[in-house]
């Protein structure tokens, strides 16, 4: 056997008995081979120096000690549990609906127009935009749907990671934009550094500076940059408004359905291409619509919830705009 | 973790010189004194040694050479004696011919190990030290990272790192096992701080 087969049967050993269940003649077994030949141990012996030196990443839990796994299930851990939740409602305050998972991870979501601003037991502030649910278990950040703007308290033995969609953005002293979009995530860079490592085959990952912008899908990582303006822009949500600067109708349409439960829907594929700019409360579907209609001479129509768009003269001269 | 680990502890501090070593009182000191070396060892395979494919099995066998001498006794002095021993397995190779030699062989006896061999404060930085943790983690591909870090920052179990990872569950232990080499390789093999200091 080569070094390369006997380090793989040797970290195998390592992986197994740390997750899978370990019997006595597993145990029985491991000996054996490591008494095969000195390489079957000292490769092992140098596999689980390195994972025993692991252990100290336990320092970067979080303050609230975890439950040992044999207590999980007693009554003094549900108590503990509920402490704990008490605990973190406090720290937050009337902010997002939170609550303490089994693991101690915390959960924060806002409804549709929400927008909350969290404060993490490290310092690091997380504003959440609307419809957003975001779980956080010390310096690590699940951005499971919605859009945040993270100002991360930067401590570099302790990189805070957030991770959307299988792609994942640490923080290398920063304030950043992570929005969750099907099968997109966005990722705008605003002070500081981030890296993004991209959750596809290639491992494609970037390191961002200001202004960047970074769009992460299955198979591909493409970074622009944007100017300072349109990063302020990007940003409105926080100020409760929408900023369109030659946007098209069809994508003003879909940033308003983010905030609303009355959605847009825009009938009409030329009217979907026609663009609008301007500052709009995110919240005032009816005001956008108002100014819309009266811009650009549109027909609206509510049914039910939905506010139907279309043009009144639908000419072929007009389409081409 | 098997019972060993505690001997490993014990071993700490009943160290005997002289006598002959149990396994895990060898394997203490072998993870102290000459991992921590292994960088430099890299450095100085790779430099006298052209086929970059047998690097990992020359490090083996040094490591094997090492371990087998510390059972009879713990050699006073690991850093010269680990480099001799790579000088001496790299002659053995070139003169037995069965591997492709070296550019230079007759210059192997002359092989200054000395000047290979690391300082005192760049094996400090090879300790145990949380920052160099760290960036090994760092510069691990994001799945090997990942599940290292849930197991153990998050301490999830099998099931929730196969949850969270999108994983089948039973081929958890097989990316931990992945994920730990690479790690290891990073932790011990490659040192950019060494590199940057020299």
């Amino acid at each position: 056997m080569t070094a390369t087969e006997i380090e793989a049967k040797a970290s195998e050993w390592i992986g197994r008995r740390e997750l899978d269940s370990w019997s006595e003649d597993d145990n029985r077994a491991l000996k054996a081979w490591l008494d095969e030949s000195l390489a079957h141990r000292v490769a092992f012996v140098r596999l689980e120096t390195a994972w025993r030196r692991t252990e100290r990443l336990a320092a970067f839990r979080t303050p609230m000690r975890e439950p040992a796994r044999d207590q999980r299930n007693s009554g003094w851990t549900l108590l503990f549990r509920a402490v704990a939740a008490t605990a973190v409602i406090g720290i937050v305050g009337a902010a997002a609906a939170t609550y303490v998972m089994r693991d101690n991870t915390r959960e924060f979501s806002t409804p549709i127009g929400g927008h909350e601003v969290i404060t993490l037991t490290d310092g690091s502030s997380v504003e959440l935009n609307t419809d957003t649910v975001l779980r956080t278990h010390g310096r690590f950040a699940e951005l499971v749907k919605g859009e945040a703007y993270f100002q991360i308290k930067h401590d570099a033995a302790h990189p805070f990671v957030v991770k959307a969609g299988g792609h994942s953005v640490t923080d290398l002293g920063t304030a950043f934009i992570v929005r969750n979009d099907p099968n997109k995530l966005t990722v705008r860079l605003v002070e500081g550094r981030a890296r993004i490592d991209a959750a596809n085959d290639k491992g494609q990952g970037a390191v961002l500076t200001p202004g960047d912008v970074a769009v992460a899908s299955k198979g591909a990582l493409s970074v622009r940059k944007a100017s300072v303006q349109q990063l302020e822009d990007n940003l409105g949500w926080r100020r409760g408004v929408l900023v369109f600067d030659r946007t098209t109708l069809a994508e003003a349409a879909a940033e308003f359905n983010r905030y609303n439960r009355e959605k847009l829907v825009i009938a009409d594929p030329s009217a979907a291409r026609l663009t609008i700019g301007g500052t709009f409360p995110s919240g005032n579907v009816a005001l956008f619509s108002r100014v819309a209609q009266a811009a650009l001479n549109l027909h609206l129509e509510t049914r039910g919830a939905d506010i139907i768009v279309t043009r009144p003269t639908t000419t072929t001269a007009k389409t081409s705009e | 973790m098997v019972d060993r680990s505690d001997n490993h502890r014990e071993g700490a501090s009943a160290r005997a010189t002289g006598a002959e070593m149990t396994a895990s009182e060898v394997d203490l000191w072998f993870a102290r004194e000459v991992l921590p070396l292994e960088s430099v060892l890299m450095q100085f395979l790779q430099h006298n040694w052209r086929n970059a494919s047998d690097i990992s099995d020359l490090r083996q066998e040094v490591y094997v050479r090492v371990y087998e001498a510390a059972l009879e006794r713990i050699p006073d002095r690991p850093k010269q004696f680990v480099f001799a021993t790579a000088r001496n397995l790299l002659i053995d190779r070139v003169r037995q011919g069965n591997v492709v030699p070296i550019e230079a062989a007759s210059d192997l006896e002359a092989l200054e190990v000395a000047a290979d061999a690391p300082g005192p404060e760049h094996i400090a930085i090879a300790r145990d030290d949380l920052r160099h943790l760290q960036s090994a983690i760092d510069r691990l591909p994001p799945r090997a990272r990942e599940v290292i870090l849930l197991r153990r920052i998050h301490g999830l179990s099998r099931n929730e790192i196969a949850q969270r990872m999108g994983v089948a569950e039973g081929t958890v232990s097989q990316h931990l096992a992945y994920a730990l080499r690479l790690l290891t390789d990073a932790l011990y093999g490659e040192f950019p701080d060494v590199r940057r200091k020299q």
